[in-house]
């Protein structure tokens, strides 16, 4: 390779020096944008210039799928190929492209390739081109015609108040939002002592929206209690689960919302700084937030002294680059200090040892979105919406074979029926339903017989069906489950952190076998292997990818034995 | 996959760090070594050279029957023979009897004077006892000293001096429990590897903090708090500076001073002049770094210096060391654990040869041999008539040497496991020493350089091929085990001078006088042990699961971790005022560099082992390492040849240009015999210890072509520092 | 006074003090909890799950090496669950990986019936034996990524950062900075990694060139430059006069 000019780099790199190994992804992610790639020679530089050792920097190239050693084409266009992508036929999509663009998109060189979940599920096939969503309609000419914009968001539901700013196909800046009552939550926050707000929140019922369902009062008032100079607070914006989209929405068409949640949290549990950590697939998400930072700076609600209250509080972003299993939140910390994304030993927990060790609350982007609403209303306001023990408005994303995939926000409470049938119009085409996905890859399948459900936790839980962050993926009765499954497998397998040893070798043991499943070649004893790999990786895995990554064929293997049956 | 026959634990055969080694064995081959992770002294963790640098053992070059030069060597005209070509192989009885023949001849003639031993700090405690006992009860003669003069002399001495004794105070893994530890004159990542490890964790894991003061960015700059890099030779001034600034801001320790110190009055007011800015002007640190440097040592809880060659090498080697000892009278930081003075020995052996007695000025146990009541106590044990030991003191290494052809001086010398060819400074000088001898026998396992001027050649066995102990530099006396036969005809080197010492005996007409007749080397420490208290109670039953650090006064005591809780040995701990003086040999136009010396990890000295084992692959050739500042200036580029030459020799080797070498300062192994660093080094001795100052003479750096290398095709890339 | 805790494993009362492992704990009653990524050297990370147990009240199985006994636990060291997690750990380790040179897992296998045949067409990690340098060579076919080499290379001992990942999932590897050769890297040779190896997959060059058939006395003068100067002679010799 011909020599390259490490200049640039180095003026990055003598900015970022003085905060240490931190900045490493965001130096990685400067010098695959410089060069295409991370060379040797930077990768050198890098690790002079952060103080971490030459081998780990490569150890860290290595583990995410948006840093390489060797140049891709200057143009990488990604498709996904995760089920609702491909039920809306981004295999073939993915193969015209390919034939298509390899020689060149508007003479440059072009890369196409296949991507996990990207996020845009309610626009499939999902098509990303240079941080860009793109339809794929676009692509389909000779020239190098990129859409023009951002398609619009599709939100939907019975209630809009986490919503309220979603959907309208623009951003909701600082102004539009304080119009509609924006950062009244904050005031009224600041207006209390650290621990009223703790209580209100505790009192609202509201548990976390990503997937793990904790109670989030309890989680900052674990947090509050740890004794350290130094907290932390965190926002999880890596939403990379199947199926799932509600964070992007949000983060596109209401930035305020969740980061006014934000700073509410970190006075809660007494923390001056701040992290938002953004999937790196999410690129123009990311640069709509820095804006709405840069305005919330500038208006007082972030710096020192927010509205005079003595509090200080600023917030850093993050971008992720390629990892699912960062969307766990030990190792979502590892990767904000600049480490492969490895989760850790729980205990301890993040409240106690989380981000550079200190005391950290981290929340869903949703879960946040609902804090300045519990604080504007207060928490038995808040309590009148969903059920008793589900309280709350939920989002939910439809995707798959559904007539009007998107986001739906509703009550806690409504059926499955309700949402499917009345709100998303049922069935694509008419046609009936086979299976419902619920929770995503790390999830399991619903039928018909499961429409009268209510959705709360409590019910779900009961009628062993997660809830997870709210993804529901719709099949009809043409789909292959095999198909589905197949490429949930190599979700896993492609995901995997590969630290413990039942997901590392589990995945791809489990992927092996669904391959002869998907291909009608299974062997003898085949179904077997798959329960025992399964239950292994649900019983012994390290963490939560681990302990979901074989829900879904388990909960296959009960509801259709004869998919598994060997010939 | 081999299933090993037996697994043999040991001592490791390199360094003073003295780790544990199991090596596992087939068919008398040693295909592997670990080491159990319970090892107090070094929790399973090894360096290249105890972990895969023991296959010199099995080099096609190993000598294994008894030579005698074909031409006889006459004084002034020796030469070197590497060739077995030009050697005789003889039996046993043949080369003794014509040693003793040779030996007893000279004496007869000559008297004591005229005799001379070097000892081996490599070889066991019970191998050194045995040398030194022959020579002192045979031969008369106090010239019997070993590298420790080329080494830590200086240390012992201004330790003898200022406490009355001369050994790390302290155990090496207590650095876990300082707060702050000074490092100097010592890359101790390269040479101490073990110690190093624990340095760092102490830094990384408590909370340590390091101050290194040392001419080159060594590794460890890089876990240090402060770096002081000092001129080569300007130590006196910078720890008196720091002394200077402890006593000026009243942060020493007046009660330690007032109960465990004396003469602290003289030192005080010697430390005037010592102000940090003379310290900067002569040694080039910035005197902020000294001060702070100083306060952190003094207002540590437990603070303990380490230090190495970098101190005594020098030609006021004794008032460096002395330096350091008053910091540590001053603050106190002694006699607890986590603190002290803690001078690192090279050698596996060094602490044993010298507590063995392989020293020109004392017998075993550091008794001195000009006083009546250690000469009388040693007549006893050795059976010799009242009297009949030399009451004068003896000769050290390069005195041996440079008094070869004078007269009165040493004619015959006897060689155990040194290598004074590659070792000594100057060395253009010491070939003419060697060449003026009149006789020289050589106990070794290769044909070395020194070997090679030789009239009689013994093979001895490896550390791997016998019994003994060592005792490793935090005074721990370990077990060396008899892993694997000698090969050939190789003999164990106690039992070689047992059998020559009865031939020498009976020739002398007092055959069975002393005793030579041990079946085991147990009971060569056993007769040690009974005459130095030090060691009374070191038997080898007691050391089968671990070592015992000396002093062990009886059998039941079980070592001592650490010294002087209560009280010196002399009483109380002596301050020394001390003036300044700078290296001896100064850099002007025409040798504008100051040449430093030293080791690289995978060597060890002279070469003769390792460049006989694979170690020699990894790094095969001399390398002179320079600043890049430096080499830019004189068109230098890595991997080029450069010629280095100081007033006495020249020498063409590769370059090596990074920023471990601080500008005006150039550094070099000396391992190399084809690019031998101590042709260049100059013979200026510490006139109390009668050590060299390796560690600074001026010499000049100059483009050199590929061709002129000794060694073109050696070149091989390496990535660490 | 170290605190005590009271806790029953595989219904028997033991008494340790706070701070126990599950590990530990079993092993003042002589109950032998089987390990593989464990080791008293190096920092535990609970990553092979060979040693998890079932804790009444878990969701999942605990790993005993990190996980600390508590007041009042009721442990199982060999339930149903456990049992099949570490059969079916050991079977797809086996489909995975050249294990015939760790007794000690071949043992564990044994034990617990695992069979190394449970996974036909599985896609094994195969990989060229790396020899870069004279002191030891690294068959990563028989790398069951216990992190013990990459750790002891780090913080645990050295600080010297030789080894790392690369890739992740089942396709992670160690390796050097940007693959180079040993000798070109950070590294000292000092061999910690061998030490700590539980397969083999590091070994001493000696010991492996004397299993491939070399004599004792040819491997001691065999360096690495010197064989292929041989090899390649010989080879030009086998050649033909006009190839030398």
């Amino acid at each position: 390779m011909e020599e390259i000019n490490l200049a640039p780099l180095k003026t990055l790199l003598e900015e970022m020096a003085p905060k240490g190994r931190t900045m490493l992804l965001p130096a990685l992610h400067a010098a695959q944008k410089l060069y295409g790639c991370v060379p040797e020679e930077a990768a050198v530089e890098i690790g002079r210039a952060l103080g971490v050792p030459p081998v780990e920097v490569d150890g860290v190239i290595g583990f995410y799928s948006h840093f390489s050693k060797e140049p891709a084409g200057a143009a990488v266009i990604h498709v996904c190929s995760d089920p609702a992508c491909a039920m809306a036929g981004a295999d073939s999509f993915l193969k015209m492209l390919t034939r298509q663009h390899g020689s060149g998109l508007g003479g440059e060189q072009v890369t196409v390739e296949h991507a996990p979940c990207l996020g845009l599920c309610e626009h499939a096939p999902a098509v990303i081109m240079k941080g860009r969503a793109v339809q794929a309609e676009a692509l389909t000419g000779e020239t190098a015609a990129q859409s023009g914009s951002h398609p619009r968001s599709k939100v939907y539901g019975e209630i809009r108040i986490l919503t309220a700013n979603c959907g309208q196909g623009k951003t909701t800046w600082l102004e539009a939002y304080e119009a509609g009552g924006g950062y009244a939550g904050l005031r009224r926050a600041l207006s209390l002592p650290p621990a009223e707000v703790i209580e209100t929140v505790k009192a609202s019922g509201l548990v976390g929206r990503g997937g793990a369902a904790f109670p989030t009062g309890l989680k900052w008032e674990n947090a509050a209690r740890a004794e350290s100079n130094v907290k932390y607070v965190v926002c999880n914006a890596d939403e990379a689960e199947p199926g799932t989209f509600k964070d992007r929405v949000m983060l596109e068409d209401d930035p305020h919302r969740p980061l006014e949640g934000l700073i509410i949290s970190a006075y809660a549990i007494g923390a001056s700084r701040g992290y938002i950590y953004i999937r790196g697939e999410y690129q123009f998400q990311y640069e709509i937030m820095q804006q709405a930072v840069e305005e919330a700076r500038r208006a007082g609600y972030l710096g020192a002294n927010i509205l005079g209250s003595g509090f200080d509080f600023d917030v850093e972003l993050r971008q992720g680059a390629g990892a699912y299993i960062c969307g766990e939140e030990t190792a979502l910390f590892e990767s904000i200090e600049g480490k492969r994304g490895f989760p850790r030993i729980k205990p301890p927990f993040p409240t106690t040892h989380g981000l550079f060790g200190k005391p950290t609350v981290i929340n869903n982007v949703e879960t946040l979105a609902n804090i300045p609403y519990i604080l504007q209303v207060g928490a038995q306001a808040y309590r009148q919406i969903g059920t008793e023990r589900s309280p709350g408005p939920k989002l939910f994303c439809l995707s798959g074979d559904v007539a009007r995939p998107g986001l739906y926000e509703v009550p806690f409470g409504i059926t499955f029926r309700r949402l499917l049938e009345d709100l998303a119009g049922g069935i694509r085409g008419r046609r009936r339903l086979k299976a419902a996905l619920f929770g995503g890859a790390a999830g399991a399948f619903a039928t018909e017989k499961d429409l009268d459900l209510r959705l709360t936790f409590e019910d779900l839980r009961a009628a062993g069906l997660p809830l997870g962050s709210g993804v529901i993926t719709v099949f009809d009765e043409t789909r292959d489950l095999r198909d589905v499954l197949l490429r949930l497998g190599r979700f896993f397998a492609e995901e995997s952190c590969g630290k413990c040893y039942p997901c590392q070798i589990g995945t791809q043991r489990q992927y092996e076998i669904l391959q002869r499943a998907a291909a009608g070649c299974l062997l003898a004893g085949d179904r077997e292997r798959l329960e025992d790999v399964g239950w292994t990786m649900t019983d012994s895995s390290l963490c939560g990818l681990g302990q979901t990554a074989a829900s879904a064929v388990l909960s296959a293997i009960r509801l259709w034995p004869e998919l598994f049956a060997s010939h | 996959m081999i299933k090993s026959h037996s697994i043999v634990r040991t001592t490791c055969p390199y360094c003073g760090v003295g780790c544990t080694l199991d090596l596992h064995i087939q068919d008398q081959v040693i295909y592997r070594v670990t080491s159990p992770f319970d090892s107090v002294v070094n929790r399973g963790n090894l360096c290249v050279k105890g972990r895969f640098g023991y296959d010199f053992i099995y080099s096609k070059k190993r000598v294994t029957v008894p030579l005698i030069r074909k031409t006889p060597q006459k004084p002034g005209e020796r030469k070197q023979a590497f060739d077995l070509s030009e050697w005789d192989k003889v039996s046993w009885d043949e080369a003794l009897d014509y040693v003793a023949d040779r030996l007893v001849d000279i004496y007869q003639k000559h008297g004591p004077n005229a005799m001379a031993t070097y000892c081996c700090a490599k070889a066991t405690n019970e191998d050194n006892y045995l040398l030194q006992k022959l020579f002192r009860s045979q031969f008369r003669t106090n010239n019997v000293d070993h590298c420790t003069r080329l080494c830590h002399a200086a240390s012992v001495v201004a330790l003898q001096m200022a406490i009355g004794s001369a050994a790390m105070s302290n155990t090496a893994a207590e650095v876990a429990d300082s707060d702050v530890f000074i490092v100097t004159g010592s890359n101790t990542t390269e040479n101490h590897p073990i110690v190093a490890l624990q340095m760092k964790a102490a830094v990384r894991k408590r909370g340590a903090k390091m101050i290194v003061v040392d001419p080159r960015r060594i590794e460890l700059v890089d876990f240090a708090e402060l770096w002081l890099p000092e001129k080569p030779g300007t130590d006196v001034a910078v720890f008196s500076a720091m002394a200077h600034v402890i006593l000026k801001e009243k942060l020493y320790n007046q009660a330690f001073i007032d109960e465990r110190t004396e003469n602290f009055e003289a030192f005080a007011a010697s430390m005037e002049k010592f102000t940090p800015e003379f310290a900067e002007a002569v040694s080039g640190v910035d005197r902020e770094l000294i001060i702070k440097a100083a306060r952190l040592y003094a207002t540590a809880r437990n603070a303990a210096i380490f230090w190495a060659l970098g101190i005594p090498e020098s030609s006021h080697g004794t008032d460096n060391a002395l330096s350091l000892i008053n910091l540590a009278l001053l603050t106190g930081h002694i006699g607890r654990r986590g603190t002290g003075l803690n001078p690192l020995r090279g050698q596996n052996n060094v602490q044993g040869a010298s507590d063995s007695g392989a020293m020109p000025w004392h017998y075993p146990g550091y008794q001195r041999v000009d006083q009546e009541e250690s000469a009388r106590r040693w007549e006893q044990a050795w059976n010799i008539e009242p009297g009949g030991l030399n009451r004068s003191l003896g000769l050290t290494t390069t005195e041996i040497l440079s008094s070869v052809g004078s007269p009165g001086g040493v004619r015959a010398l006897y060689i155990m496991g040194e290598n004074p060819m590659m070792s000594e400074p100057n060395l253009n000088l010491t070939r003419k020493h060697m060449e003026g001898l009149e006789f020289l026998a050589a106990q070794d396992l290769f044909i070395t350089e020194s070997a090679a001027y030789a009239d009689v050649f013994l093979p001895a066995a490896s550390w791997a091929e016998k019994d003994g102990t060592f005792t490793n530099t935090d005074r721990r006396v370990q077990l060396v085990r008899k892993a694997i036969s000698p090969p050939g005809k190789a003999r164990a080197d106690w039992e070689i001078i047992c059998d020559l010492a009865k031939r020498i005996e009976s020739r002398l007409g007092r055959p069975g006088t002393s005793f030579w007749d041990y079946t085991h080397p147990s009971e060569i420490m056993a007769e040690m042990g009974s005459v130095v208290p030090e060691y009374r109670g070191v038997k080898y039953e007691r050391l089968e699961k671990a070592g015992l650090q000396t002093p062990v006064p009886d059998d039941q005591h079980p070592g001592t971790p650490f010294l002087y809780s209560d009280s010196f040995p002399r009483g109380r701990g002596k301050f020394h005022p001390l003036d300044y003086h700078p290296a001896a040999e100064s850099t002007d136009e025409e040798y504008p560099f100051i040449l430093t010396t030293g080791r690289v990890l995978e060597h060890w000295h002279g070469g003769s082992l390792t460049r006989n084992a694979s170690l020699n692959e990894i790094f095969p050739e001399a390398l002179v390492e320079i600043n890049p500042a430096d080499a830019a200036r004189l068109g230098i580029e890595d991997g080029s040849a450069v010629r280095v030459t100081s007033r006495r020799g020249s020498i063409v080797l590769r370059a090596r240009v990074t920023i471990k070498a601080n500008p005006g300062v150039v550094f070099i192994p000396f391992h190399f015999a084809e690019a031998a660093a101590n042709l260049l080094t100059i013979d200026v001795l510490d006139p109390l210890a009668k050590i060299p100052e390796y560690k600074a003479c001026a010499v000049r750096v100059v483009k050199a072509r590929e061709d002129e290398l000794p060694l073109p095709d050696a070149r091989l890339i390496r990535g660490r520092y | 006074m170290p605190e005590l805790v009271n806790l029953s494993i595989d219904g028997q009362p033991v008494c340790v003090p706070a701070g126990t492992t599950l590990l530990e704990a079993a092993q003042t009653i002589g109950i032998d909890i089987p390990t593989i990524c464990y080791h008293e050297a190096t920092t535990s990370n609970a990553l092979c799950r060979i040693c998890v147990v079932e804790v009444e009240g878990s969701r999942t199985l605990v790993p005993a090496c990190v996980a600390q006994a508590g007041e009042g636990m009721r442990v199982q060291t060999a339930s149903q669950r456990v049992v099949r997690a570490r059969r079916t750990i050991l079977e797809m380790l086996a489909a995975s990986v050249d294990l015939s040179e760790a007794p000690d897992i071949q043992q564990m296998m044994a034990e617990y019936q695992a069979d190394p045949q449970r996974f036909p067409e599985a896609e094994r990690r195969e990989l060229p034996v790396i020899d870069d340098n004279p002191m030891y060579i690294r068959d990563y076919s028989k790398c069951i990524l216990c992190w013990r080499c990459v750790q002891v290379c780090a913080e645990d001992v050295q600080y010297t950062y030789a080894l790392n990942f690369k890739n992740r999932g089942y396709e992670t590897q160690i390796s050097t900075f940007f693959d180079k050769p040993l000798p070109e890297t950070t590294c000292v040779f000092c061999g910690q990694c061998v030490g700590v190896c539980p397969t083999n997959a590091l070994k001493p060059k000696r010991q492996w060139l004397l299993e491939h058939g070399h004599r004792p006395d040819e491997v001691m003068e065999m360096t690495r430059t010197q064989r292929r100067r041989r090899d390649r002679s010989q080879a030009a010799l086998a050649a033909g006069p006009s190839n030398a």
